[in-house]
């Protein structure tokens, strides 16, 4: 990359000039909005406060984050990047790529950051040997919530395998009860992909078709047993689902509408609203055919601004993202679970909990991957193109065959 | 001068009522939830008036919704957005009245053909100007400060309100005009004392296009600002798109009903000068 | 000397008015045709992330029609486009025509018929997506009410969704075109209007022959403002339908971002943008040429 390199001189110089001026303070882009999410980032406000550092907010939400990295773009196109920024694990790759990160190894050196965070993490926080980006949390979008009276009163456990979930649903189905809530959006549309194809094919599987890209596993025959699998789910959602919020969908589990959820878990924060208890009246189990395996999603705030005298600053606030009071406060909050390993799991809640234990196993036996739905298996441009088949299948009689066979044309074009 | 209530004022005023209805639903919907409790609409009611009625969405998006780090509410968006957009709207109006009176009232060879090209910046993509907009403030020292929005705003504006005022000012009879420099008016006298008198209703279809525009915008707004000159919207949005938190409908419409205030008042206080007359007494003298 | 001043005075006066258009001149030519050109250097460039500038000739062009989703974009835009400005002509020009029979409350119901333009997207998306929904919105009230064999689920149909985002966007802009035609009606000349009352013209006459020909300039504005707006419908899509079920109502708009920005594949976000200034160009420049050319 040529260009960007000029853009960034002039954004280090430009920043020089204007952090001069409030010489301890960091401007963070970020997208957590929401009313625990944020109060709980007002814990670093607050922790930084105590050493003298201002926190400039720059909140923009929307999408996921789309909006954000859009904001982004332009500030760095100006010459005026914030301090830190919020990121998807992929976008911290391909920001690092650009070269547009600086460095927070010193900091990382200092804290043994390489000893706690799970080495998975690391593949994305660090490149070439150098920390670009603390990570915040762990989320798991391949979560199962069950609304626990229906399942006691039809007699049912929660399935382990797909075909346990056709079973289960189809006598849930009989008996005029919605087996699954979801909202007809690409993402979670993407995040039910996710579950089949480490559900179905297992963890090499989703390493080999999702993270690898790999023409043979994304043309085989397992790929199309996915896509039968994904228009076999589609028989268990209700007629109503096309763009629904997940949040409603939740709702309907809650409600007693539904029997059902594939989600992340922070959806536990709805569950929590409506003062029932995860883990107790909303079970959470890991999505079907995916136990002993982790897909993880994670917020990582990246080091942006490279100028000299504001190192110290974004030092400070790296090293307060990473501290176990600040991990342990965020995420209790939040419903993921805390980015080092070694935080005390009693705060959490059962399925925190059963997170916690999970991700050391899956760690140890090489199980713990990167969500595709969330950021974490392709660049955006493949992640994009294999939501558009996704969705496009699901939402149309399109057939398994025609289907992967597109998959293998869309991944490809996108590479390029 | 009243008129008779005849059976076709009746069903005029009747077609009228009707219309009214079709635009207000929406606003139905918005003003219910907003005075309702959350669990009322997450619980299916949504098309239903609230059954316990409740003013806290509305004090909670005004004054402590969490739209970041704080729980700030609105409130504090209200002033950065009103000082960008008060100066852009006047700016960029006062350039479209004068280069329509130019284009009209003034003409010069080819000047057809620069209205044509002025014309056409009302379709440019904001996507594609996105980035070297971002470049050039950042090259300008604008980026991240009030004036650099309103100089983004001034500029993808001016396209539309000349449109509106060329295109008014091409329906008033130049004779005026001509007049007025033979009795020794100059150029700027004649704009301020025929022309200008005569603008109300253009001005007012161009300010409100303007102030709505402006107000509403998410993508100048996101983007151009920093940390302490993001605009209502980009709050209004903070307030909504939560992506991975508990979506509170009920403060999210009370926030937008509220962030829509300023431009209504504008269309309410504008909207005076849209009566007829005025030029027809001028040309009489 | 006096004969030079004056005649400087002179210069002076003739250039004045091109000198009093020159900012805006210079500002529409670095910040839209300048920014038009780097995008077309861009779309022929291997940019991803951010601009760089690598040529690669035409192999984006070539991606981009290769892409389905473009297709039903660039088709869903010619549905929406000609639906969306058809119908709020229509019914701008009624409202505005029946707004202008001296109405008593004329202001009142002149602002119900703009406040929908005066609120942002992000949320009345919302409030159309539940009124739209079956579950929760119109059919579900017509159901309570006992009507059960009612039926719309536009929304949730591929064949019909884009359909219900032209709904939204009538309510959101009719109004405002109401108010463009209404400005053009208070700008007519009411002499003649009275003159040509008197000669006892039928008010269905008086509109058809002296009042709607004098409304093209209005005519103009409007369908230049419609235009832009169905072009740039993005906040709409986004918050109505996302651009779904699947990708049945993507346009152009959502492409050109999602591209550009999401995706990180500048060059084919830039290239599309291309495609739809030609496209816009192709439309506009020969209406533009017949509607100018003549009043010379």
């Amino acid at each position: 990359m040529k260009v960007p390199a000029k853009l960034l001189a002039t954004a280090a110089v430009s920043t020089l000039i204007s952090s001069a001026a409030m010489a301890q303070s960091v401007e963070v882009l970020h997208w957590w909005t929401a009313g625990g999410e944020a109060a709980a980032l007002n814990v670093l406000k607050e922790d930084l406060a105590g050493q003298g550092i201002g926190w400039e907010d720059m909140p923009v939400a929307g999408g996921g984050g789309e909006a954000a990295a859009t904001t982004l773009k332009a500030r760095v196109a100006a010459g005026n990047p914030p301090t830190a920024a919020q990121l998807l694990g992929m976008q911290v790759r391909e920001w690092a790529d650009e070269g547009a990160l600086g460095d927070l190894t010193a900091v990382a050196t200092e804290g043994h950051w390489a000893d706690v965070v799970p080495s998975a993490l690391q593949d994305f926080a660090v490149r070439d040997g150098k920390w670009n980006a603390v990570p915040v949390n762990i989320h798991r979008p391949n979560w199962l919530w069950i609304n626990a009276a229906i399942f006691e009163e039809n007699g049912l456990t929660p399935p382990t395998t797909w075909e346990e979930f056709n079973t289960v649903a189809q006598t849930l189905k009989d008996k005029g009860i919605t087996p699954l809530a979801h909202g007809g959006q690409p993402w979670q549309d993407a995040t039910i992909f996710d579950d089949v194809v480490l559900g179905i094919g297992g963890a090499d599987f989703y390493r080999k078709a999702i993270i690898e890209a790999d023409m043979d596993a994304l043309g085989s025959d397992t790929m199309v047993q996915v896509f039968n699998q994904m228009r076999t789910v589609r028989g268990f959602v209700d007629d109503n689902f096309s763009g629904r919020d997940w949040n409603l969908a939740t709702a309907m589990v809650l409600n007693g509408e539904a029997a059902m959820q594939l989600m992340g878990d922070w959806a536990k924060g709805e569950i929590v609203r409506a003062d029932m208890t995860p883990g107790t009246d909303i079970l959470c189990v890991t999505a079907p055919g995916t136990e002993g395996s982790y897909l993880f999603n994670t917020d990582f705030f990246a080091a942006f601004d490279v100028s000299d005298d504001n190192q110290a600053a974004q030092s400070a606030l790296a090293a307060s993202v990473m501290s176990p009071a600040f991990q342990e406060a965020f995420n209790l909050v939040k419903g993921s679970i805390p980015a080092r390993t070694d935080v005390a799991p009693d705060n959490f809640d059962a399925c925190g909990q059963k997170a916690m234990a999970d991700i050391k196993e899956a760690e140890a036996n090489g199980t713990l991957l990167g969500s595709l739905a969330h950021g974490h298996g392709q660049t955006s441009a493949v992640q994009r193109a294999i939501f558009d088949v996704v969705t496009e299948h699901f939402n149309s009689d399109m057939s398994a065959e025609d289907a992967v066979e597109e998959l293998q044309i869309a991944v490809e074009s996108a590479q390029l | 001068m009243s008129i008779p209530l005849s059976f076709g004022r009746i069903s005029l005023y009747l077609l009228l009522g009707l219309f009214c209805i079709y635009y207000l639903l929406p606003l139905y919907v918005m003003v219910a939830n907003s005075l309702k409790p959350l669990d009322e609409i997450t619980s299916g009611g949504m098309m239903a008036l609230p059954s316990d009625w409740t003013l806290a969405p509305w004090r909670s998006a005004w004054s402590e919704a969490q739209v970041g780090v704080e729980a700030t509410g609105l409130r504090p968006y209200f002033t950065n957005s009103l000082v960008m957009v008060v100066p852009a709207v006047m700016i960029t109006t006062l350039m479209g009245a004068l280069n329509g009176y130019v284009l009209t009232k003034w003409r010069f060879r080819g000047d057809t053909l620069i209205f044509g090209l002025i014309l056409f910046g009302c379709f440019i993509p904001f996507q594609i100007v996105l980035i070297p907009m971002a470049r050039t403030l950042g090259l300008l020292g604008l980026s991240g400060t009030v004036p650099g929005l309103v100089f983004v705003h001034v500029i993808y504006g001016i396209s539309f309100s000349t449109l509106y005022f060329r295109n008014y000012y091409a329906a008033f009879p130049t004779e005026l005009v001509r007049a007025a420099e033979i009795d020794g008016a100059g150029f700027f006298t004649i704009f301020r004392r025929i022309l200008l008198p005569n603008s109300g209703p253009i001005a007012v279809v161009c300010v409100i296009w303007l102030f709505t525009n402006i107000w509403n915008d998410f993508l100048f707004g996101a983007s151009f600002s920093d940390f302490d000159s993001q605009p209502m919207t980009v709050a209004l949005n903070n307030l909504v798109q939560s992506s991975t938190g508990v979506k509170e409908y009920n403060v999210h419409f009370a926030g937008a009903i509220m962030a829509a205030l300023p431009t209504l008042f504008v269309y309410v206080v504008a909207g005076r000068f849209f009566v007829r007359g005025l030029m027809t007494g001028s040309v009489k003298g | 000397m006096a004969r030079s001043a004056s005649s400087a005075r002179a210069a002076l006066r003739n250039l004045l008015p091109r000198l009093v258009l020159s900012p805006s001149v210079a500002l529409i030519a670095i910040f839209v045709y300048g920014f038009i050109a780097f995008t077309s250097y861009l779309s022929f460039s291997d940019s991803r992330m951010l601009p760089s500038y690598g040529w690669v000739g035409l192999s984006n062009y070539e991606k981009l029609f290769s892409l389905r989703t473009w297709d039903i974009a660039l088709n869903n835009l010619a549905v929406f486009g000609i639906l969306y400005i058809a119908i709020c002509c229509v019914l701008g020009l009624m409202l505005a025509i029946l707004l202008d029979q001296r109405i008593r409350a004329e202001g009142f119901i002149r602002t119900i018929y703009l406040y929908p333009m005066a609120l942002s997207f992000i949320v009345t998306g919302v409030a159309w997506k539940w009124f739209l929904d079956p579950g929760i919105g119109l059919e579900a009230v017509m159901h309570d009410w006992g009507w059960t064999s009612f039926k719309f689920d536009w929304i949730k149909n591929r064949d019909m969704a884009i359909y219900t985002v032209v709904i939204a966007a009538v309510w959101q802009t009719s109004g405002f075109v109401m108010a463009t035609f209404l400005a053009g009606l208070r700008g007519i000349d009411a002499e003649m209007l009275r003159a040509a009352e008197v000669d006892g013209a039928s008010t269905f006459a008086l509109y058809r022959r002296i009042v709607i020909p004098q409304l093209r300039p209005a005519f103009l504005s409007a369908f230049v403002v419609l235009a832009h707006m169905a072009i740039k419908s993005y906040d709409l899509v986004v918050a109505l339908t996302n651009g779904g079920p699947g990708t049945a109502t993507e346009v152009p708009a959502t492409f050109m971002y999602s591209y550009t920005f999401t995706r990180n594949q500048m060059g084919i976000g830039a290239a599309s943008a291309e495609i739809m200034l030609l496209t816009i160009a192709a439309v506009i420049v020969p209406y533009l040429w017949s509607e100018l050319r003549e009043k010379r």
